[in-house]
């Protein structure tokens, strides 16, 4: 009886992966092996796997910013009525904000004109950098993994690691190139780790994506007190970024374990960011 | 005779609403994320994968369900391969459902296609993190997977509606 039900227990998986189907072009089991041996050769960047990759890319990219752009519109007019239930709150709260701005302005104008005198005085670094401004083809920020594809790739010269920026703040790197697109993973993700300054503290730490829409500062001593407001600007370190450029800034918090960092940049709104490739020039 | 032609025209498209359906969703993604539903997420591919290879296994074939899978995995940013696999994985369990069941019910697929989803799920991501050292957050998947079978149940009913119209209810 036992034996019985074990045989038609491989029977029917014997006829569901090995046997091809009627109207089936292709025999399960073969598709199943030939994705192991693409995930296997993709593994270990094999040339033909990366040509194939990149093909696919540049269509699937293309062919997905197409088919998204009914939903897009549909989302943007969601987005806007939204907006304009909130539209005078949203005023008075700008006006008080542009008036705090304003006065900071003044002050880091000067400190600006300062830094430029004293680095020139200590025969410093400066940084100069190539900017590309890039249009964001889809920004399908999927539960798992948080990225953007932009229409610009290697042949517009844009290469791995660049740091992509809305207006002057940072929203993550470079990390997939093909032709004539790429992918920028935003500091959001998961996998995300950049060095960053908390200032005015100036502690060096990690900041690390959460899978989130906010970022979270890991590897800093636990006798360190952080102020909550702190800003959270790119350190330099690893030379992955120049340093100064602002992320965030840390969220209230009661728990100094657990520092969570609120961006500058939406990351849902994203609709062109600046691709800048930094490189230093002693003086 | 022109009408006869155009009918037979609108019946081949509506045949192939499933394939469209598939390779919008994988190009799309639908994700709801701007409506701010925090942890929500379900995978559409998934149920319209498992519900016609399991109704109609002519409907979608196996080359174009690889191929979506493919391009899943362009689109999401996931290694080139793991998506296909996966939908791949789904095609085989609902196949092996098929060739034990007499008597479909909803309740059986349903439950089937709730263990189906965790064991492809499971392999999916234990090859992502442990195969390409991408880290993912499991709560995202498990509500992701909750999701999944329990839309199941509605899109089922929806499509079971679609076929009876389209196809008279007879399963191929």
């Amino acid at each position: 009886m036992q034996a019985s039900s074990r045989d038609d227990f491989i029977i029917a998986i014997r006829s569901a992966f090995i046997k091809k189907e009627n109207k089936q072009k292709f025999s399960l089991i073969a598709l199943i092996i030939l994705t192991l041996i693409i995930l296997t050769l993709g593994k270990f960047n094999f040339k033909i796997v990366d040509y194939l990759k990149v093909s696919l890319k540049e269509v699937a990219y293309r062919s997905s910013f197409v088919v998204s752009i009914p939903e897009n519109l549909v989302v943007k007019m969601y987005n806007s009525t939204k907006e304009h239930f909130f539209v005078y709150e949203e005023n008075a709260r700008l006006k008080e904000e542009l008036n705090n701005q304003l006065s900071k302005n003044y002050n880091s104008e000067y400190i600006i004109s300062e830094n430029t005198r004293l680095k020139e005085v200590i025969d410093n670094i400066n940084y100069t950098s190539d900017d590309v401004l890039a249009k964001v083809l889809i920004d399908k920020q999927s539960p798992f993994l948080k990225s953007i594809i932009v229409n610009k790739g290697s042949r517009d010269d844009i290469k791995l690691g660049m740091a992509a920026m809305d207006g002057e703040y940072l929203v993550g790197k470079v990390v997939d190139v093909s032709f004539s697109t790429s992918r920028v993973l935003l500091l959001s993700d998961l996998n995300s780790k950049i060095p960053v300054d908390i200032i005015p503290q100036n502690i060096q730490s990690i900041l690390s994506g959460t899978g989130e829409s906010h970022g979270t500062i890991q590897y800093t001593q636990e006798q360190i007190f952080i102020d909550e407001e702190s800003k959270v600007f790119t350190s330099g370190a690893g030379e992955i970024f120049k340093p100064g450029i602002p992320i965030g800034e840390l969220e209230e918090n009661k728990d100094q374990a657990n520092l969570k960092v609120k961006f500058f940049s939406d990351f849902s709104q994203l609709r062109f960011v600046i691709l800048s490739n930094y490189k230093m020039e002693e003086n | 005779m022109s009408e006869i032609t155009r009918y037979n025209y609108f019946r081949l498209f509506l045949e192939k609403i499933p394939i469209l359906l598939l390779i919008i969703s994988v190009l799309n993604e639908f994700d709801f994320n701007y409506l701010n539903l925090k942890y929500f997420s379900f995978n559409f591919p998934f149920i319209l994968i498992y519900y016609w290879s399991l109704k109609r296994s002519g409907s979608l074939g196996y080359g174009l369900i690889f191929l979506s899978g493919l391009i899943n995995d362009a689109v999401v940013g996931l290694p080139i391969g793991i998506s296909a696999l996966a939908y791949l994985l789904i095609c085989g369990f609902s196949a092996y459902l098929r060739n034990i069941t007499l008597r479909p019910n909803l309740i059986k697929d349903w439950f089937f296609f709730g263990f189906t989803i965790l064991v492809v799920n499971s392999i999916m991501y234990a090859t992502v993190n442990l195969f390409f050292d991408i880290k993912i957050l499991y709560p995202n998947v498990l509500v992701n997977i909750l999701f999944t079978f329990l839309f199941y149940a509605i899109f089922s009913n929806i499509f079971d509606y679609y076929q009876k119209l389209t196809f008279g209810g007879t399963n191929a």
